[in-house]
């Protein structure tokens, strides 16, 4: 996927005229927000149970080479192969040489964020095989070309009667908006295409190095099919997934379904250990692992190492003012919201991408609702001081904050600039209240007035007061 | 140089390990933490036993949408099962996992049921299968694969039975994995834990169930499994 991040601006400002996309994402917020808070509020060991999380994924970052080759000699033991790509090139021709030399023709994929990040599907197809998404989010936007919006829910942009018109199309039915009748479709489609595939892609939430396993999660159960039924199973998956034993992993997993759809627990959770073992009836013959690092072992080494933390639930875009104006397509890559915001410079490059974390109000409620507790506003700090420092952000931009720097470091300077801007504009305002144009602050009057200030200003108030 | 060789090179690099690998301390330390695994902190709401234990069971299955049936004995399933096929108006098929716990299961002598054993294929309505173990915080069953448990029974046909013996059921997920740890070693190849029937809300964010695996999930809880 092309990074396109660098036009955010006007990504954000046509997703602003979007009608159909501030309904869903007004269902966004009014959904997730709320079940979350439920959710939280029926367990009185939440916070808790953040701090730990927290720590187990910090104390495994710290050790993450120990881990990953605990994990990689249990895996083999199990009969999995592993294989290690630096890049998403490396690891696009590793699956792409198990599906040519296995004859593939059709693969099921569950949903791998890491897959996306690396763009596989497209690798897979133009390699003329073909490829057909099972998570119901990612099939819908499958058929409609797009990439997703949302972690967790891909198609979240999407109308119920677009999702029809794709639908009538695509399987030659009456338009249809009734949504168990549409399921019920991508039911019967998938089902034989499940039996038909020759391999199935998954991703992985968590790689357990006490038993070489790797834990997915879903609703649907479409991991289970896409795993469970063709001979080959490959895992498209990254290096910082890592779990010391199962007990972390279900610490981590009490914290993610609740921090993300706000549900006790996902539908199902399940732990594969290797392939089909003997006299088994049925799971793949073959197993292989792709463990990809693609930036992560730079991140490790970086300010910006807290972000492995993440446990992809998506809690911090589904709280994220920003997020929930503009969507996640404005984002302009794979990883969208606040999380986006701080991972997507780190892997694909602050020069592709500097808008994003300015595009914060720095309200700070995604680190509050973030389960492993990610500084990511203080992480966004990190990229804004990155970008100025090489001079990334428009010249007029960066004038404007070094001379509020300048004068921020000389605080009788400051008050005295600060008190006069006061007063002039108090002057000058004085007989309407506000102002609907003015030299300099465009980027605010042209969507709403700045009221004129009123008195003088706070320090000057406060010095008054004692 | 293998891209395993340049991955770790570039870990002992940002770790500041100097060239390679960690201190024989740290590796210990690794080790260690994963021979003996220790919970973390469970939920209280998880610390219950007895009867208590069976009713948080049941009340957190049924709050996703799990249907319940409790028999006295295992011989008693396969009545449970047939009320289940009748009450959903469901074809009288079913396709039951070769596991010795349901040759006790009462499901001979019902004159319209037609029984399979094996694996799913896809034109079976309802499989049959038996739980490694229950849990109780959420509701959760724990399904492990083997030659007698075929995975595909709880995710393929469009109607699942679980058979849980009450004797299993536990507070925790971390006492069922101890469960788990304790008779196998090495995990079985599958390890399901399923909360509920199938379901997605990817179309308009409207929770809609039976989206890949079965649109029901029935649970049929068992006092007493011996052959008496």
């Amino acid at each position: 996927m092309e990074v396109t991040s660098l036009r955010f601006r006007e990504n954000a400002r046509r997703a602003l005229r979007d009608p159909q996309l501030a309904r869903a994402l007004r269902m966004v917020r009014e959904g997730f927000q709320q079940r979350r808070a439920q959710a939280v509020a029926n367990l009185p060991e939440f916070e808790e149970l953040r701090r730990i999380g927290a720590g187990i994924r910090d104390h495994v970052l710290e050790r993450l080479d120990l881990y990953l080759e605990a994990f990689e000699r249990r895996a083999r033991e199990a009969g999995a192969q592993i294989h290690y790509a630096l890049d998403g090139a490396e690891a696009r021709r590793i699956v792409l040489d198990l599906l040519r030399s296995r004859g593939v023709s059709l693969v099921t994929k569950s949903k791998s964020m890491v897959a996306e990040e690396i763009e596989l599907a497209e690798a897979i197809e133009a390699e003329g095989i073909r490829r057909v998404e099972t998570d119901l989010g990612e099939y819908i936007i499958q058929l409609a070309h797009e990439p997703p919006s949302h972690l967790i829910g891909p198609a979240v942009h999407m109308t119920v009667e677009r999702i029809a018109r794709l639908f009538a199309e695509a399987h030659g039915t009456e338009p249809t908006t009734d949504a168990q009748e549409l399921v019920a479709q991508a039911r019967r489609v998938l089902r034989q295409k499940y039996l038909d595939a020759e391999a199935g892609i998954t991703g992985a939430n968590f790689l357990v190095a006490e038993t070489g396993s790797v834990i997915t999660v879903t609703n649907e159960g479409n991991a289970e099919l896409t795993q469970g039924l063709p001979p080959l199973h490959i895992v498209v998956t990254s290096i910082e997934k890592l779990v010391p034993t199962m007990e972390d992993a279900f610490t981590l997993l009490r914290l993610l379904a609740r921090s993300g759809t706000g549900q006790e627990f996902a539908t199902y959770t399940t732990v594969l250990t290797g392939p089909r073992r003997e006299g088994d009836l049925d799971g793949p013959e073959e197993m292989h692992i792709v463990l990809v690092d693609n930036g992560r072992s730079r991140m490790l080494g970086s300010p910006v190492r807290p972000m492995l933390r993440c446990i992809r639930c998506s809690a911090c875009m589904n709280h994220c003012p920003v997020y929930l104006a503009v969507g996640g397509h404005a984002y302009g890559w794979t990883y969208v919201g606040p999380m986006g915001s701080v991972l997507t410079p780190a892997l694909a490059g602050i020069e592709q991408t500097w808008p994003l974390p300015e595009a914060s109000t720095f309200c700070g409620r995604c680190e509050e609702v973030c389960p492993v507790r990610i500084p990511l506003p203080g992480l966004m700090r990190v990229w804004r001081e990155e970008a100025f420092r090489r001079g990334l952000p428009p010249a007029t931009q960066r004038a404007g904050i070094r001379l509020w720097a300048f004068l921020a470091k000389r605080p009788r300077l400051y008050r005295l600039a600060f008190g006069l801007a006061v007063r002039t504009l108090g002057l000058l305002g004085r007989r309407r209240g506000r102002f609907s144009r003015l030299p300099l602050a465009s980027g605010w009057t042209s969507v709403r007035d700045l009221p004129a200030p009123q008195g003088r200003t706070f320090l000057e108030q406060l010095g008054r007061g004692r | 140089m293998s891209a395993r060789e340049r991955l770790f090179e570039r870990l002992w690099r940002a770790l500041g390990r100097g060239g390679s690998g960690g201190p024989e301390e740290l590796r210990r330390e690794v080790e260690q933490r994963i021979a003996d695994p220790r919970p973390h902190l469970v939920p209280a709401r998880a610390k219950v036993a007895g009867e208590e234990r069976i009713a948080l069971f049941v009340r957190m299955a049924k709050a996703v949408g799990t249907e319940i049936e409790r028999v006295g004995h295992i011989g008693e399933v396969g009545e449970a099962v047939m009320r289940f096929l009748r009450f959903h108006n469901l074809p009288r098929q079913v396709r039951l996992a070769p596991d010795p716990l349901l040759d006790l299961a009462g499901f001979e002598g019902h004159a319209l049921l037609e029984v399979r054993r094996g694996t799913a294929s896809a034109d079976d309505p309802t499989g049959v299968t038996v739980a490694e173990a229950g849990v109780a915080e959420t509701g959760t069953l724990v399904l492990a694969s083997s030659p007698e448990r075929p995975t595909m029974l709880a995710y393929l046909p469009e109607n699942c039975v679980v058979v849980l013996p009450i004797a299993r059921l536990d507070g925790s997920y971390e006492e069922s994995w101890q469960r788990i740890r304790e008779r196998f070693g090495r995990p079985p190849r599958s390890v399901n834990l399923v909360t509920g029937p199938s379901r997605t809300a990817d179309i308009g964010l409207q929770l809609t169930m039976g989206a890949h695996g079965p649109r029901r999930l029935l649970v049929v809880l068992v006092d007493r499994t011996d052959s008496a």
